[in-house]
């Protein structure tokens, strides 16, 4: 999550939802996300909000734990005196920061946290990201036992001087061999890829591709470098250090990726992301594209319920006081209208393979279809059967296509 | 020396011949304002407690820019060997663009100083000026003034000066607005060599407005001259070129605060109040008379003023539109050779198309809509008025190149002027590359003085309206200085070139120029729109065209990426927001066919501000 919280109406210490969020609630997914606040480095690219043991203010890592399994207890009561349907959980996702910072044990007990207040559900997805660095054959195996079903690793290039660039401690040629142990632990595997890194060129970018595949994972995703205000990536490029990401070689390597992940048995399902079937699509993230309801745990973390936003503060030392005094730990909240539903519905909907049935575009969105399909940015024949499905053309000019469609 | 006059004469009871009447012929920056402001606290009319700088210019944005837009007169006692004497001095204009009023100004003269700053020399629109005061046979005193500078040089710019209008280099008076000193001497030599007023005192009234000023409390405040005659408070006026008849609702004297008095006599100069409110009804030129005993002939000279440069004035926010349209109607009250009309452009939305007496006019004017009604407005290039005759020998007056006939052209006249560049010797090759390059004929040169130059062009107005001369200041590191006068007209092979974009004409960028320098205005203007303008989700054909023919093109390659590749943990408020926002830029888009043009684009486009493209988000 970026560093900057949105601005929002107040939220409420007892954590209470509007009666509207437990609407339907029965019909819809529920998911859970921990976010883990600790980096051992900061990258230079990165704005989430994760801290290292420098920046932390008397933190302690040890007790991260217990703070976020209050928070799952808080969670749950404040869901069920605001009477929304109680769900076991279909997906969990430990997000960071890093997550394998903590020891195995710390992230079981979390997820036991949560099963024990909602349940998980019969094969529900389980996944924690992870630094190629940061685990080993035992962890994995004990992440497994705990009930992990899925790892995604932080795998980012496989080109030593991209790699440094980004502030990547791990050695790529570590990458395999952590797959490998998932695998024997019974994970899934995904691997995550950063393209668009200052220097790096269509041929690092393929090596890195090629070395990705290699490892033959379930999933992959594929992210253009965003330079986010306040990193230090962006400071160097105002000052010259460093060449700005050009969005024509971005344009060039995502078609790259989409042409070798095709060609490899990939097929995409979200703008940035690769799956080898149905199977293995990462549930969890499609559950924000798809409007699902998830409780975000952690500093920082983002929720939904049920047309109901909201995000906890920044500083895990304001979290912890938050959540040990019995509070929510959320520092503000929005409560969507009907519009500004229907426009995120476009907005998220857009963004899948499923894509967007036209009957819930409004007149003036429905006006741009002919035209979207004449520029080759969405799919024709998908048109006609009534869905609205991004072209790869259309795909690198999503946020152009959804501003046509809500204008 | 003078002692301060004890008892200064009364006004409308002064003989004629106690009279003196003069002004101040100066460039801008020569210290006129100061030396007016001296005189008035030498002659004991302003107190040392109420001397603010420049007390004649009222105007913040005259006092700033340390130019007079508007004339006034103020009456100033003075002795000369016992004898009292009341000196009109009367500010005029230092502007080229303002010739007209400037030579009203001096027709209400009999004499002029010439000041010249010692450490600078005469400059091109005072020579120009001074032409005029020949013109009019006024007695010219030269004066040097700022002799308190370190870097003054008295003796050089003596000689120049004597060389211009004759006379001995020891003639020349030289005095310090600054410090006072001289000041006395020259209004002593005021009262003993500028030629009192001659007029008939018996003869139906005649007066000479040679300016008129806005009041937001009197209404029009009208600058007079009588010559013949006498007018009193109360007496019915009539204006000789309209035939309008006001009645005088007060007559008077500024000294320098307006005084009112009986009357006005032979020779005085003083103001009137009728309580018109537009200046449009009291012009600079026109003559008044008695409305009951109206002379038959009016006083010469008086002409309409015509623009000679018109331009688009725009609302940088579409939404100021009404208050643009209310500050031209009200700037259009004191200053009577603005005119103007709606105007729509593609580009730039609603907006007016004005015309100036010149380039400073525009300039003034679009810096009082600024600073006084505080609006932000673009300027579209400014053009000259064509005469266009089509192949059916139609003739069509074009201002705006919108104007301009579509079809088989069978002729272009355009506006020409007599252009004076004064300038050090050393900058003469680059002057006269400058000219050379902009359809200049070499007329003639003169040297003023050892070093200094004056070099006379034919060139045409539209070639001088179009950055000239910022050209000629940065070439002679500011040393040159401009002066032109209109010279008739000439045919010549001037063609439309349109910039179209995908296709589509955009009219702010259309511009008349002579065919040899067509290609390098489309070449220019397709290169910075190019720059400019944001890629789109396809390409853009950027090109420039006379009539149907294309003579320049560049491509704005198609938008490839516009996608943020990461959802943030769910932070979808995030995302929506920034689509909210996008699609807030997208709504202050200007659409040129299917094209989305920041309006900024076009901005930067038309002030050649080309190092800030706005990226596509």
């Amino acid at each position: 999550m970026p560093s900057a919280l949105p601005l929002g109406d107040p939220a409420p210490a007892d954590g209470l939802l509007p009666a509207s969020a437990a609407d339907g609630a029965g019909e819809r997914d529920f998911g859970v996300y921990v976010h883990v606040p600790f980096c051992r480095v900061r990258c230079g690219y990165c704005d989430f909000n994760t801290y290292t043991a420098t920046e932390l203010r008397g933190v302690k890592q040890t007790d991260y734990a217990d703070q976020a399994i209050a928070e799952i207890g808080f969670a749950a009561r404040a869901l069920e005196r605001s009477g929304v349907a109680g769900r076991a959980a279909a997906t969990v996702f430990f997000g960071g920061g890093t997550p394998t910072l903590l020891p195995p044990g710390d992230l079981a007990r979390m997820l036991d946290a949560v099963r024990a207040e909602w349940g998980i559900a019969p094969g529900a997805e389980v996944t924690t990201e992870a630094n190629p660095d940061s685990v080993g054959p035992g962890d994995l195996a004990r992440l497994a036992e705990a009930g992990f079903t899925r790892v995604s690793f932080g795998m980012q290039s496989a080109v030593p001087h991209v790699l440094r660039t980004l502030e990547r401690t791990h050695d790529p040629e570590r990458v395999p061999l952590v797959v490998e142990w998932a695998r024997q632990a019974g994970l899934d595997v995904s691997l995550d890829l950063i393209y668009g890194t200052p220097g790096e060129s269509l041929a690092d970018w393929r090596r890195s591709l090629e070395a990705a595949l290699a490892c033959e994972p379930d999933h992959l995703s594929a992210y253009a470098l965003i330079v986010e205000e306040g990193t230090k990536l962006a400071r160097q490029i105002r000052r010259g250090e460093v060449a700005e990401p050009d969005d024509d070689l971005e344009a060039d390597m995502y078609e790259l990726a989409d042409e070798l992940l095709g060609a490899a048995g990939y097929g995409w399902y979200e703008v940035s992301n690769w799956a080898t079937g149905p199977a293995h699509v990462s549930r969890h993230n499609l559950g924000y594209w798809r409007g699902a309801d998830w409780w975000g745990v952690g500093p920082g973390a983002h929720s939904h319920v049920g047309g109901v936003r909201w995000w906890n503060v920044k500083h895990p030392a304001a979290y912890a006081a938050r959540v040990l005094a019995g509070d929510s730990p959320a520092a503000g909240r929005e409560i969507l209208d009907a519009e500004t539903r229907r426009v995120e519905r476009v907005l998220l909907q857009v963004r899948i393979v499923d894509g967007l049935p036209v009957a819930e575009l409004a007149e003036s969105g429905r006006r741009e279809v002919a035209g979207l399909i004449a520029d080759g940015l969405i799919d024709g024949a998908a048109a006609l059967g009534g869905v609205i499905r991004l072209t790869r053309a259309g795909r690198l000019l999503a946020d152009a296509v959804v501003r046509r469609l809500t204008a | 020396m003078s002692p301060r006059a004890v008892r200064p004469l009364e006004p409308a009871a002064t003989d004629p011949a106690r009279i003196r009447n003069f002004c101040i012929i100066a460039h801008i920056d020569h210290g006129k304002s100061t030396l007016a402001d001296r005189m008035l606290q030498i002659t004991g009319i302003v107190q040392e407690r109420d001397m603010r700088a420049q007390y004649l210019d009222r105007m913040d944005i005259e006092r700033e820019r340390g130019i007079t837009i508007k004339s006034q007169a103020v009456r100033m006692p003075w002795e000369v060997d016992g004898e009292t004497f009341a000196l009109n001095m009367i500010d005029t204009p230092g502007h080229v663009d303002f010739s007209y009023e400037v030579s009203r100004s001096l027709a209400a003269c009999e004499g002029a100083i010439l000041l010249v700053d010692a450490a600078q020399g005469i400059e091109a629109q005072t020579l120009a000026n001074l032409y005029l005061a020949l013109e009019n046979d006024l007695e010219i005193i030269p004066v040097l003034n700022k002799i308190d500078l370190p870097a003054a040089d008295p003796e050089k710019y003596a000689a120049e000066l004597a060389n211009l209008i004759g006379g001995s280099p020891d003639d020349v008076l030289r005095v310090s607005g600054k410090t006072g000193q001289g000041v006395e001497e020259l209004l002593d030599r005021v009262v003993q060599r500028i030629p009192a007023p001659k007029g008939e005192a018996d003869a139906p009234a005649r007066a000479m407005i040679f300016d008129s000023v806005y009041d937001a409390y009197r209404g029009v405040v009208t600058y007079v001259r009588m010559v013949d005659g006498k007018l009193a408070p109360r007496q019915k006026i009539q204006m000789m070129s309209t035939r309008a008849q006001h009645e005088l609702l007060e007559i008077g004297v500024s000294a320098p605060e307006p005084t009112p008095t009986k009357g006005l006599g032979v020779g005085e100069v003083g103001y009137l109040i009728t309580g018109v409110k537009d200046v449009r009804q009291s012009k600079v030129g026109d003559t008044v008379t008695d409305a009951a005993k109206p002379a038959t002939e009016p006083l010469p000279g008086y002409t309409d003023p015509k623009p000679m440069v018109f331009s688009g004035l725009y609302p940088i926010d579409a939404s100021d539109y009404p208050e643009l349209r209310e500050a031209l109607d009200k700037l259009k009250l004191s200053d009577a050779a603005l005119n103007y009309e709606p105007e729509t452009s593609v580009a730039l939305g609603f907006g007016f198309r004005c015309g100036f007496l010149g380039l400073l006019h525009l300039e003034i004017v679009t810096e009082r809509l600024e600073r006084e009604f505080g609006l932000d407005i673009i300027t579209t290039a400014p053009s000259v008025v064509y005469e266009v005759t089509t192949e059916d020998k139609k003739t069509v007056r074009v201002t705006n190149p919108s104007e301009f006939p579509a079809g088989k052209i069978d002729s272009v006249r355009e506006p020409m002027v007599r252009a004076a560049i004064l300038a050090p010797k050393d900058y003469v090759g680059t002057i006269m590359e400058l000219c050379q390059s902009r359809r200049g004929t070499l007329i003639g040169m003169d040297y003023l003085s050892e070093d200094r130059v004056e070099i006379k062009y034919q060139i045409p107005l539209g070639e001088i309206v179009f950055d000239f001369f910022d050209q000629l200041k940065s070439r002679t590191q500011g040393y040159a200085s401009l002066d032109y006068e209109p010279a008739g007209e000439q045919e010549s092979d001037l063609v439309k070139v349109d910039i179209l974009l995908q296709g589509e004409t955009v009219d702010a960028f259309s511009a008349i120029v002579h065919r040899d320098k067509a290609y390098q205005y489309g070449v220019l203007m397709t290169g910075r729109l190019k720059e400019l303008i944001p890629r789109q989700q396809f390409e853009v054909p950027v090109q420039a065209a006379i009539g149907a023919r294309i003579i320049a093109r560049e491509s704005i390659r198609a938008m490839r990426k516009d996608v943020l590749a990461k959802c943030y943990g769910g932070d979808i408020t995030r995302k929506r927001k920034l689509l909210e926002k996008q699609k807030e830029g997208k709504k202050r888009m200007k659409m040129v066919g299917r094209v989305e043009v920041p309006q900024e684009a076009f901005i930067a486009a038309l002030s050649g501000d080309t190092e800030r493209k706005d990226k596509d988000k």
